[in-house]
């Protein structure tokens, strides 16, 4: 390999197992968030997302406390409490938060419970930090299966809602006067973002998952004007985000010879979300700079 | 001109002795009218007259008492034949959704899956947005559309499945003058060109007289109709609203006016005394 190049992939980086498996994990995670995303932002259910999220913790814990695997714990925690959610969901404007705010109280209740016990019976205080904060390098290549068979349900049912999800999203007045079923389209959708949730929180952690669920959409939203272009760039960032927070995971073993620990992959995905997020907001704030230094004679007065 | 159409002059709509109570409160009573092919009518009717109520049983969103035949069949949700443009429609300025992909949702939004590129679905799209005059503003973001503009990207949105009743509820309100008069000549030409019955809900009538065949005038849940001659005197809308109401002509314009305390023909109604100018100018 050539030298600067060895300087940015660190020798094995490409023939290490664990690597690939994190790679491959995380871009098809990346390309459900994304899809999935967008219509979170348009329709304004950050917070459901963010409160599957927590509440996956939940699976997680009673998912390792049963001796299972934790993406079906993320999963099954996920769909039962968008379940729950959408049962008790009042009919009115702010219903939705009201019973979403509902839902995570009770489920982190239960999260409190089962991390206790998974530090009484199995004497672990790292699996905590895994489940919340993530551990993409800890991920087998067994769970590849499970993670694939997720995202083809997740993204079958986005692509079947399609036209009646897209247009309920922008104008649930529209939606029904065409006669389509607002409320079951949204249900539907909410099962498409549990399992998103559930994939998210997999691969970089229960709390950190909404940061990959809701920051490359909300970016790819600055950057497109169509709903298929906004999801191919939310995918396309939630993948780069990941792949260079392996590559500077990876890397970050050597930055400190006597740790013997690389930094956590999590750490620089979200990191590297967050800093995209900020930078598609540039040029726009840019060109308002420019337009308002343009139309204002004398700038230098306002610094006064 | 309506014998031309398939339905052989039979009236698009037929709204008979609806009545609606939400929550106790009787919201329609007994409102009866009906449109023909082509014909413009406008709804008229102060805030919380009904107007909205009227369109969502129209639509078969709202449950009521009495039969709405829409093109000669009763009243459902889903129907191809009638295109709705609702008051309510707010879109932030980052939502991806262009003009062009708004109208084209017009067109098959009620069928599941994405829409494939088809190009006769393009084709239709470009005809539509040149009709409504929106080519200029295609690939714009419809949030950050003017009020004008966003009411033309509606219509054609509703237009496009070639509808025979266009349901605009207050399309005016929230656009100036100007915008105003540029969405009203759009309507009229539209309805005249391809014979589809326009029914417009507006608090003000006076933007609407130069247009329209037909007035439904709504006032405490219940509706007179006919033509503007026959429908906005001063003997019909003081039984409709159960109280004196004077009719004036100023510059051409109509102002309704509520008369004094001691004209009033029936006190029962404590919502309409308590308005001391009633102006639909």
């Amino acid at each position: 390999m050539s030298q600067p190049l060895a300087a940015i992939f660190a020798p094995g980086f490409f023939t290490s197992q664990i690597v690939q498996v994190a790679a491959t994990v995380s871009a098809v995670a990346a390309v459900v968030c994304g899809t999935v995303g967008v219509f979170i932002v348009i329709r304004g259910q950050s917070f459901a997302g963010e409160a599957l999220g927590d509440i996956s913790t939940t699976g997680g814990s009673g998912a390792f406390l049963a001796g299972a695997g934790p993406l079906w714990g993320f999963g099954v925690a996920a769909v039962a409490a968008s379940a729950v959610m959408e049962l008790i969901g009042i009919q009115r404007p702010r219903g939705r938060d009201l019973a979403t705010g509902i839902v995570l109280g009770a489920g982190l209740g239960l999260a409190a419970l089962f991390l206790y016990l998974d530090s009484v019976y199995h004497n672990t205080t790292g699996a905590t930090v895994s489940l919340v904060f993530g551990s993409m390098f800890a991920i087998t290549s067994s769970s590849i299966p499970a993670v694939i068979a997720f995202s083809a349900l997740a993204i079958c049912l986005v692509a079947a809602l399609g036209r009646p999800l897209l247009l309920s999203s922008v104008s649930p007045e529209l939606a029904a006067a065409r006669g389509i079923p607002v409320r079951l389209v949204g249900a539907a959708f909410l099962l498409a973002l549990a399992i998103a949730v559930a994939l998210a929180a997999f691969t970089i952690g229960t709390i950190l998952s909404t940061a990959l669920l809701v920051g490359p959409a909300a970016t790819a939203l600055r950057m497109t004007r169509s709903p298929a272009r906004a999801i191919a760039a939310a995918a396309a960032i939630g993948i780069a985000a990941c792949w260079l927070g392996i590559v500077l995971s990876y890397d970050s073993y050597d930055w400190y010879h006597q740790s013997g620990k690389s930094w956590p992959v999590s750490f620089f995905v979200v990191t590297l979300i967050f800093l995209g997020y900020l930078l598609s907001g540039l040029p726009q704030r840019l060109r308002r700079r420019r337009a308002s230094v343009a139309s204002d004679p004398a700038p230098a007065a306002r610094l006064s | 001109m309506s014998d031309v159409l398939p339905n052989g002059g039979a009236p698009i709509l037929a709204v008979d002795q609806v009545s609606v109570n939400l929550a106790g409160r009787e919201v329609l009573r007994d409102v009866r009218f009906s449109i023909e092919p082509g014909e413009f009518t406008g709804l008229i009717g102060s805030n919380g007259a009904g107007k909205t109520t009227l369109f969502r049983v129209i639509l078969g969103l709202q449950a009521a008492h009495g039969t709405v035949l829409v093109g000669g069949a009763p009243r459902s949700r889903r129907n191809p034949l009638i295109g709705y443009v609702p008051q309510k429609f707010q879109l932030d300025p980052d939502v991806p959704l262009r003009t062009r992909d708004l109208v084209g949702l017009g067109l098959d939004a009620h069928r599941y899956g994405i829409a494939l590129p088809l190009r006769t679905r393009r084709a239709r799209v470009e005809e539509m947005l040149e009709a409504v005059d929106a080519r200029g503003f295609a690939d714009a973001r419809v949030g950050t559309l003017s009020g004008g503009e966003q009411q033309r990207v509606l219509i054609a949105h509703a237009l496009i499945a070639a509808p025979k009743l266009l349901l605009l509820d207050e399309p005016l309100a929230n656009l100036d003058l100007r915008s105003g008069h540029e969405v009203v000549a759009l309507l009229a030409r539209i309805a005249s060109e391809q014979q589809i019955a326009v029914l417009i809900s507006a608090h003000e009538m006076n933007p609407l007289l130069p247009v329209i065949d037909r007035i439904v005038y709504l006032a405490g849940g219940r509706a007179a109709s006919g033509t503007t001659e026959e429908v906005v005197r001063t003997s019909v809308l003081s039984a409709l609203y159960g109280h004196h109401v004077d009719v004036l002509q100023v510059h051409g314009r109509i102002l309704v006016v509520a008369g004094e305390a001691g004209e009033l023909a029936d006190t029962s109604d404590h919502a309409h005394t308590r308005t001391p100018v009633e102006i639909i100018s």
